[in-house]
């Protein structure tokens, strides 16, 4: 057996450890991308529950709805097709949650945090890839949404600027996504997060105008987040729009700027101590 | 790797480690003092303090008074000094299914800053030590319990660690894979690697220990060699089987001599067995051996007892191994 030169980098000054966060990050994110190259089935597993939304909306309850003031079934394709955007964006937070629970439940955290590395980057290379599984998951969608003949109104650099207003919410919903992984106990308990995704993608203005709901709920699904994003895309894209008079209608492109900064500036520290409270 | 320089001769030192938790102690006040080169096992029931020993040891956790040093290093002032020099396999396998066994190797290579090239090369050595090698490229998902186990100690192996820490390595593993670990520890063990490990299988402890500490409640109860500690639980006891139920008389009167307590002479008349104490068991054994052949008496079976580790640690615990009964226990 030959030997192999085992000298690790021991260096301890804050240039090698901001270094090593990055390389650790970066190596992170490999392994991630590697896991998404090795299982493409995973885009399948989890595009399949908002394709399948987006063909019995725009078939099968679309038909039936007037969201463009000129009939039933009527523009519903470029109304719901930004909603549909959005509300992937918005569940990807159960990916990372689940990921993140996985991460915790198989001692990955615990191997990572016994080792030299710099071990945020546990958590730093997981949203690092999850943004670039979610540029992914939004580019399949789109081809998806061009195959079935949905058009953006608005010009390229407008179009593009409306895919990194999705990407902005989930950024910040990967914190939310983190903060609720370190939480739950187990992979099953991370499954039943659904139960939180569900209403949070569809109280909102994504299939339906958020006017033709009860009032309180209406107002719910106006200020959701989602809302904002898919409100302010909508315009970018130039579809079909149903104004109800809530004032945070009227101002979805700052909404979907500011939304996820506010998520952010919640979830963010939430996250870093549920990293910290591991020392516990 | 350099000679280190260390502060103690103790690969692990721990002074009056506490740990309190909201409503329980889970360490209270332990003591701990493992030489180089030593494979030292934690023994306790579930709740007794093992794991977090374990995680305040390996620098998962912080703790609440008491000194810890391993490998030299404090572990409270410098963890990344003592990160560098320990390797840990905690309750649950950190195996990566979707990557091949080869590449989590070198996965974890990397994340210990070692090169690309000398990751892959460490990989290759540590897949043949653990025989691994003909699985290389397979994904552990298709592995054993106990070839996963392997694969999850190579990968605590990468920078051979002077320091390895064991949390319950063979749990819920079948007996195969409990002997496939448990010969992976032997060979790191005469490797030179001070292993520190903890268990509930008693059979465990006495297989693979060079020394036993026994905790309950995160205090110590006895720290010993696993033979030290069966003798120190009641007393060695000689056990002669007649061969023929006529010579059960002769024999229960040898051993009556031989035996420390006359009271505590216990004759079985169906399986014509004696059982009595004695001290100094191995003097004992070669004069009744000497008798028997002097008076021409045939024996089934000749021999000194010690009690089970099992029946030691409810002596000196007060219950066994197992409270709640969701863990089988394999016998020795």
């Amino acid at each position: 057996m030959t030997t192999v030169d085992l000298r690790p980098d021991t260096r301890d000054t804050p240039g090698a450890r901001a270094k090593w966060a990055v390389a650790d990050s970066w190596t992170i994110v490999l392994q991630e991308l590697t896991h998404l190259v090795r299982q493409p089935s995973t885009f399948a597993w989890q595009l399949g529950f908002p394709i399948v939304m987006v063909l019995m909306f725009v078939y099968v309850f679309g038909s039936a709805m007037d969201v463009s003031g000129q009939g039933a079934g009527e523009g519903y394709m470029e109304f719901a097709m930004p909603g549909l955007f959005a509300m992937t964006m918005a569940f990807g937070f159960m990916n990372t949650a689940f990921a993140v629970t996985q991460i915790k439940e198989k001692g990955f955290i615990d191997r990572f945090r016994s080792m030299p590395m710099a071990s945020s980057a546990v958590v730093t290379g997981r949203g690092v890839a999850d943004i670039i599984h979610a540029a992914v998951d939004l580019a399949i969608l789109v081809a998806i949404a061009l195959i079935l003949g949905w058009r953006s109104g608005g010009s390229l650099v407008a179009t593009l600027g409306a895919f990194l207003l999705l990407l902005w919410l989930r950024l910040a919903l990967i914190f939310v996504g983190i903060y609720l992984g370190f939480l739950v106990k187990n992979t099953e308990a991370a499954g039943n997060l659904f139960a939180v995704a569900f209403p949070f993608g569809m109280i909102s203005s994504v299939f339906a105008p958020p006017e033709l709901m009860p009032g309180w709920l209406g107002t719910v699904a106006a200020w959701n987040p989602v809302s904002s994003t898919t409100g302010a895309i909508r315009e970018i894209f130039e579809s079909p729009e149903v104004r109800s008079g809530y004032w945070i209608e009227d101002h979805a492109l700052a909404a979907a700027i500011a939304w996820p900064a506010v998520i952010m500036a919640i979830f963010l520290p939430l996250a870093v101590r549920a990293f910290k409270r591991l020392n516990n | 790797m350099g000679v280190l320089v260390t502060t103690s001769d103790y690969a692990v030192l721990a002074e009056g480690l506490r740990k309190r938790y909201r409503d329980n102690h889970a360490l209270d006040g332990l003591d701990l003092a493992v030489p180089y080169g030593m494979v030292y096992g934690l023994l306790g029931p579930n709740g007794a303090g093992k794991t977090t020993a374990v995680r305040i040891l390996s620098t998962l956790i912080t703790w609440d008074s008491g000194r810890a040093e391993v490998a030299g290093h404090d572990v409270a002032r410098s963890p990344r000094q003592v990160r560098h020099r320990i390797g840990l396999t905690g309750q649950h396998t950190a195996v990566d299914d979707k990557i091949s066994a080869r590449h989590n190797l070198v996965l974890f290579g990397r994340l210990f800053h070692i090169s690309t090239a000398a990751a892959r090369k460490r990989a290759d050595e540590l897949l043949e030590q653990f025989s691994l090698t003909d699985v290389a490229d397979t994904s552990p998902k298709k592995f054993s319990g106990g070839m996963r186990r392997r694969l999850d100690l190579a990968s605590s192996m990468i920078l051979a660690p002077r320091v390895l820490f064991l949390d319950e390595p063979t749990t819920g593993l079948d007996p195969a894979g409990r002997r496939e670990v448990w010969q992976a520890v032997q060979h790191l063990a005469a490797g030179g690697t001070t292993v520190l490990l903890t268990t509930h299988y008693l059979d465990e402890a006495d297989k693979l220990c060079d020394r036993i500490g026994v905790i309950d409640h995160g205090r110590n109860v006895v720290d010993d060699t696993p033979d030290g500690l069966k003798r120190r639980i009641g007393k060695e006891r000689l056990e002669i089987v007649a061969a023929e139920p006529e010579d059960l008389p002769v024999i229960t009167g040898l051993a009556e001599c031989a035996a420390t307590d006359s009271s505590d002479v216990v004759v079985d008349d169906t399986e014509l067995s004696v059982n009595v104490p004695v001290a100094d068991g191995a003097r004992v054994l070669t004069e009744i051996a000497s008798d028997l052949r002097s008076k021409g008496v045939a024996v089934a079976d000749l021999g000194i007892r010690r009690p089970t580790l099992d029946e030691a640690f409810l002596q000196l615990t007060g219950h066994t191994t197992t409270q709640s009964g969701d863990n089988e226990e394999v016998s020795v």
